[in-house]
């Protein structure tokens, strides 16, 4: 009997392509999250080169850390209006930009061009933007406004990097949906437009049920990235004012690189995975109920 | 044959690329890191690596130039990642944590007749009597004032007892409200780093914390003045830029700012007449305030040896007169207008006299404590309630005092 059946020569192929990938994710995915939660069981000060193990300590710390409430108030906070007004404003540009008007691609690519530049570079000019005597407040005066300190004040400090934030990617969102709409089969809408239906019946029952899918996609995207923004933070207002924009991510960086504390650091981590995990779990969970055609 | 060749080609490469140097007595890359990318500084490292290489042909030195504002982070995570350079520049701020950490060498017998440097100057690089860290840079704050600025407002600069912390402030506020520019700007300190507030509440004797380090100083007396006092600079006189105003005093637009003398090479090519004076006196009287920048030796760098013997040509008596160009030098016999001069020749005798050489004889480092990021971080958070006009300034403090007890207590 031949041993290298055609069964098993396929089945050796697909592990050879595979194992490549295989390779990677082990070696920067998997190895790096069972040595953070093997870290976070540590008390490791890189300066004295101590690594002590201290089991559950840095989680009972984390459990008392007077921090942690605010830093999380401060995560939900920025996830929340990223979510909001990202998907909201990246679905009201699409369904606009889908018209077939003059100059629509005059206008998508607009839209879309903040998502090419670098990221560093959009932050620095809205810093820039949004200091009180910055441009914002330039534009504001002359209607007859006068604008707020925008990044030192805790009223406003938050929904600025909030609003950088959603300018800087509302594009990638918008040329989702745009695609998704595209993909609507014309004759749905011209049947129900046939039986009467309005504007607003149309979108609601055939045009959001048909790219709930992509709604799904876009909405666990943007939740994760929400989860760690870093730079936006580092750069506009470094936590402040106060710790009012002391995000999750920017706090553990501090524990861990700048307070030297790698063990806090790495528990902060291992609790910023769960909560990526618990939350893409949930929504994924609730495609069976929002997500039509779900196969 | 033609497909295994790439392959085999590749792993020669990976091979290749897994052969270090040779950490014994073969040749020798030291890395260096420090946070200045001036080409002028640049120059002036490589030429003296470059003369270290004629008598030591096996060893390179490479300087890696990280950004100031995340140095000391960057630097402990190259030492977290297992790639610590072998020379490291310190900041004053950081220094009680790596001279306590026993991260760095000791540098006694690496450097050129430590008898010559100033001890006011080595006291935060020392521990239980070993020099840890080589304060290469020991540079005093003084006040640079745009003299154009001031003569378009009809001012003149307060001189002797008249330069006292009111009547400067006066001046700043009448220049700002005349030409529409800024007054006095604290640079760096932009409303985040307080640890630049030093260079005002020393002079009314305040300081952050006791000099044990254990105790408080924000809610006490002199503190609560010093901050009233700059707080109606702010927001009553508008002497300060307030905040979130940003104004560069060496493009022209304030009429002063405190900053550290080496930033007189800014003004190399300035488009308005300047001088360069002492910090105001407070109520408390004169007084002055230092930055400094220290050399260590990784001990977990891979050439701990050949690095010690790099910093000890580096900071010989010779190479200090060389560096003081940039650097105002911790060493005493150097420390006169004649030497200092030569190397800055943008700055008169008399101001190289008043503000670095007095400067440094009576001066003390801006604030630092073990842990220090982690204080100042609290410090930073606590204070922002004290940049609004309205603000209560005793309980501001009251607050930053609750905030680092526990962190002092450590």
């Amino acid at each position: 009997m031949n041993y290298w059946t055609t069964r098993r020569r396929d089945l050796l192929t697909g592990y050879l392509f595979v194992t490549p990938a295989l390779i990677g994710a082990v070696a920067f995915v998997f190895v790096p999250l069972v040595l953070v939660v093997w870290y976070s069981l540590h008390e490791w000060n890189v300066l004295a080169d101590t690594f002590d193990f201290v089991g559950t300590e840095n989680y009972r710390k984390l459990a008392e850390d007077p921090q942690v409430p605010g830093v999380l108030r401060a995560t939900a906070l920025f996830s929340a209006g990223l979510v909001v007004l990202n998907l909201g404003l990246a679905l009201v540009l699409a369904v606009l930009l889908n018209q077939r008007l003059r100059g629509t691609t005059v206008f998508r690519v607009l839209f879309f061009s903040p998502v090419v530049v670098s990221l560093l570079a959009w932050t620095i000019v809205w810093g820039f933007l949004l200091q009180d005597n910055g441009g914002i407040n330039a534009f504001l005066d002359l209607v007859g406004i006068d604008g707020p300190n925008w990044l030192r004040s805790e009223g406003t400090a938050m929904a600025s990097v909030v609003v950088v934030q959603v300018f800087k990617n509302v594009g990638l969102n918008m040329v989702l949906f745009l695609a998704a709409l595209q993909g609507v089969p014309q004759e749905l809408y011209e049947a129900a437009r046939t039986d009467g239906a309005g504007p607003w019946t149309v979108f609601r029952r055939i045009t959001l049920p048909l790219i709930s899918p992509t709604i799904l996609l876009t909405s666990i995207i943007t939740v994760v990235g929400s989860l760690q923004v870093f730079a936006q933070i580092s750069v506009l207002t470094q936590g402040g004012p106060g710790t009012s924009t002391t995000v999750l991510v920017y706090y553990l960086y501090q524990q861990a690189f700048q307070f030297h504390a790698f063990g806090y650091g790495s528990t902060l981590s291992v609790v910023l995975f769960l909560i990526v995990l618990a939350l893409t779990v949930l929504q994924w969970q609730m495609r069976k109920k929002w997500v039509f055609h779900e196969n | 044959m033609r497909k295994i060749a790439p392959i085999a080609a590749l792993l020669l490469l990976l091979t290749a690329c897994g052969t270090g140097e040779s950490d014994a007595d073969g040749p020798v890359t030291l890395r260096m890191t420090t946070w200045s990318a001036n080409p002028a500084h640049v120059e002036l490292f490589n030429a003296i690596a470059a003369d270290y290489k004629t008598t030591h042909p096996d060893v390179t030195v490479a300087f890696e130039a990280l950004p100031l504002e995340n140095y000391t982070t960057t630097v402990t995570t190259q030492i977290a990642g297992g790639n610590p350079p072998d020379i490291a520049w310190i900041l004053e701020g950081a220094a009680p944590d790596f001279v306590a950490s026993g991260a760095l060498a000791p540098l006694d017998d690496s450097i050129e007749n430590t008898a010559d440097l100033a001890p006011a100057a080595t006291a935060l690089w020392k521990q239980d009597g070993k020099l840890i860290g080589y304060p290469f840079s020991t540079s005093p704050f003084g006040v640079f004032v745009n003299t154009d600025l001031l003569k378009q407002a009809g001012q003149t600069l307060p001189v002797g007892d008249q330069w006292t912390w009111a009547n400067a402030v006066a001046v700043a506020r009448a220049t700002a409200a005349e030409t529409g520019k800024q007054g006095l700007v604290i640079r760096d300190f932009d409303y985040k780093d307080w640890t630049n507030l030093a260079t005002v509440f020393r002079g009314w004797g305040a300081d952050a914390w006791s000099a044990d380090g254990k105790t408080c100083g924000f809610d006490q007396q002199p503190m609560i003045d010093a901050m009233t006092f700059l707080h109606r600079a702010v927001f009553t006189d508008k002497a300060l830029p307030a905040p979130g105003v940003a104004a560069d005093f060496f493009a022209g637009e304030s009429a002063m700012t405190i900053a550290q003398i080496s930033r007189a090479s800014l003004l190399k090519d300035g488009k308005f007449a300047w001088t360069l004076v002492p910090l105001p006196s407070g109520p408390s009287g004169a007084y002055s305030v230092i930055g400094q920048g220290g050399l260590g030796v990784l001990k977990k760098g891979k050439h701990a040896a050949a690095a010690a013997e790099f910093v000890k040509f580096f900071t010989s008596e010779a190479n200090s007169a060389k560096l003081a160009r940039f650097f105002p030098p911790p060493r005493q016999s150097q420390l006169n207008a004649a030497t200092l001069a030569t190397a800055n020749p943008l700055l008169k005798p008399e101001q190289l006299q008043n503000v670095v050489i007095d400067g440094i004889a009576t001066g003390k480092v801006k604030p630092s404590h073990t842990g220090s990021a982690e204080i100042n971080q609290a410090v930073r958070s606590a204070l922002d309630p004290l940049w609004k006009p309205d603000a209560d300034v005793t309980a501001v403090l009251g607050g930053v005092c609750t905030a680092i007890d526990p962190l002092l207590a450590k």
